[in-house]
């Protein structure tokens, strides 16, 4: 069975600022980042969609230890957004002072951006990770 | 199914920069197992390994068949099983039911890492590619950080202010050294305070490093037999009465559930059930305290403590000897050491040692200890959990 949306088309979209989806034709729910079947109901009959990339942050950590060949990135703020759709991913909080933000963050509006990891030795490409900034 | 016994424990010391390579360290674990019950590397049918990053540490894959030739009993299958820092409970689990299902009579299991090789930016890098490379990894996702989102996560759901929460987290870890101090294998001898805790570097807010166990070199090994030969072999057999294993998806995957961890929930039961017993017929248990808040979450989930109260039971001392439930006895990996491949086979020869009434020596005995819990996770990705009795 084909994968309906396989990583690189997500990754693709996610670059030029578009977040696409999954959207079940069974059960109505949103899955994304994408897989094969649905995230509620395992289903296959799937469309894709894309999705606003607005939401609100439901909880943070700011990391001071990087891994290999990201130390030039720390401090850096990582993020798990709900999205107004429902899905929960992870991104970067940008536009802020890795350092000094606290538990103020959480519940705040934001929307989405991308900012690309290059990738390393060690991954299969480069690969877009979703951004956010307050609305 | 037939009952199963530990008959033989093995266990290194942890340690930074081991002088000797995964294999060797096995092999010393291995031999003092079998020797405990009097068996020959010989009697061994098959064997059960956790091995994680040994190609990147040694550039050495597939330890488990050098294992073996290295102690003599070649030629038996022997399989690596890898799911992250839980990877020998995952074997132990495996050798479980080859010798339950009658097909062996007396099978090894273990693990072995060498993780302090790396450095720490190779070991950071590599320890993350147990999250998700195409939906976390490139967000900078590392381990530290999966718990920093699960601290903050877990002080906004149950309304606990950060600095108290901290304070709770201090706590753990300020137990563990207490009790790695006991323990001759432990890779840390020193006793913390919650200020030393507290004024620590930070790595993911809100986890400090103290908040966080260590990268660590180290093997642990046990033999396992059926009932039959082990009553032969021991006096004292350590049953595995409850098994239990689940997996999980990337974290946000996760949502609401965060941030309890529903696999948690699952493999508990699945041993719970198996062994016919409840949290409150627990005696002693070994759980995967890898972040202070970690210690936290798998209390609460393996049924000891209400959601939202684990960490007022730590700063009360329930969690030590004397309390409602002895936990990490051992100084947990936070003070024993996180050999990743070694630690489930760590925790069982802790338990085991716990339950044979062995700690005495040491002043941390658990009296009276009859059953005994395992509680180890791996990655994003999977959760086990065993149950040992002596009955
Ligand atoms: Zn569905």
């Amino acid at each position: 069975m084909e994968y309906k949306l396989p990583f690189k088309d997500y990754n693709k979209a996610l670059k030029k600022n578009q977040l696409m989806g999954l959207k079940c034709n069974n059960c109505e729910a949103i899955t994304c980042p994408p897989m094969m079947v649905c995230s509620e109901c395992a289903s296959t009959d799937l469309s894709i969609i894309e999705l606003s990339g607005k939401g609100k942050i439901v909880t943070f950590t700011t990391t001071y230890v990087a891994p290999e060949g990201r130390q030039n990135e720390v401090p850096y703020t990582i993020v798990i957004v709900e999205l107004d759709e429902g899905p929960w991913i992870m991104g970067n909080l940008i536009d802020i002072d890795p350092g000094k933000v606290g538990m103020e963050l959480i519940g705040k509006r934001v929307k989405m951006g991308n900012r690309v990891f290059p990738g390393d030795k060690y991954s299969a490409g480069s690969a877009a990770r979703p951004v956010f900034s307050f609305i | 199914m037939r009952r199963v016994a530990v008959v033989g424990l093995g266990h290194t010391k942890f340690c930074f920069n081991s002088p000797l390579t995964e294999v060797e360290m096995l092999a010393e674990a291995a031999m003092d197992a079998i020797n405990e019950p009097n068996i020959k590397p010989k009697d061994i049918q098959a064997a059960f390994i956790g091995n994680v990053l040994g190609d990147f540490s040694e550039g050495q894959g597939m330890v488990q068949s050098y294992f073996i030739n290295d102690i003599g009993c070649d030629q038996i299958p022997a399989s690596r099983l890898e799911g992250a820092c839980a990877s020998a409970t995952m074997a132990i689990r495996d050798a479980y039911m080859w010798v339950a299902s009658g097909y062996y009579d007396i099978v090894l299991a273990g693990g072995t890492e060498r993780a302090t090789a790396m450095g720490v930016p190779l070991a950071t890098r590599t320890f993350a590619m147990f999250g998700d490379s195409r939906y976390e990894y490139p967000a900078g996702f590392t381990f530290p950080a999966a718990f920093g989102l699960l601290a903050h996560l877990y002080s906004d759901r149950y309304g606990i202010p950060l600095e108290k929460l901290k304070e709770q987290m201090a706590a753990v870890s300020v137990q563990s050294h207490f009790y790695g101090m006991k323990n001759p294998n432990a890779q840390f001898h020193q006793e913390i305070t919650v200020d030393d805790v507290l004024s620590s570097p930070m790595i993911c807010s809100p986890l400090q490093l103290h908040d966080c166990c260590p990268f660590s070199d180290g093997a642990a090994a046990v033999v396992l037999a059926s009932e039959e030969i082990a009553k032969k072999l021991v006096d004292k057999p350590v049953y595995i009465i409850g098994i239990g294993q689940a997996s999980s998806p990337n974290l946000a995957r996760q949502r609401k559930y965060l941030p309890r961890l529903r696999a948690r929930e699952l493999a508990a039961e699945q041993s719970y059930r198996m062994a016919g017993l409840k949290p409150k017929d627990i005696d002693v248990c070994e759980l995967h305290d890898c972040f202070s808040i970690a210690s936290l979450i798998a209390a609460e989930s393996l049924g000891f403590f209400e959601f939202g109260t684990a960490g007022n039971a730590w700063e009360k001392g329930e969690t030590r000897i004397g309390g409602k439930i002895p936990i990490n006895i051992s100084g947990g990996l936070k003070a024993k050491g996180h050999p990743i491949g070694a630690t489930g086979a760590s925790q069982v020869c802790e338990i085991a040692r716990q339950l044979r009434g062995q700690m005495v020596d040491e002043g941390r005995q658990v009296e009276g200890a009859k059953v005994g819990m395992v509680d180890t996770l791996g990655g994003d990705g999977v959760i086990l959990n065993l149950i040992l009795s002596v009955e």
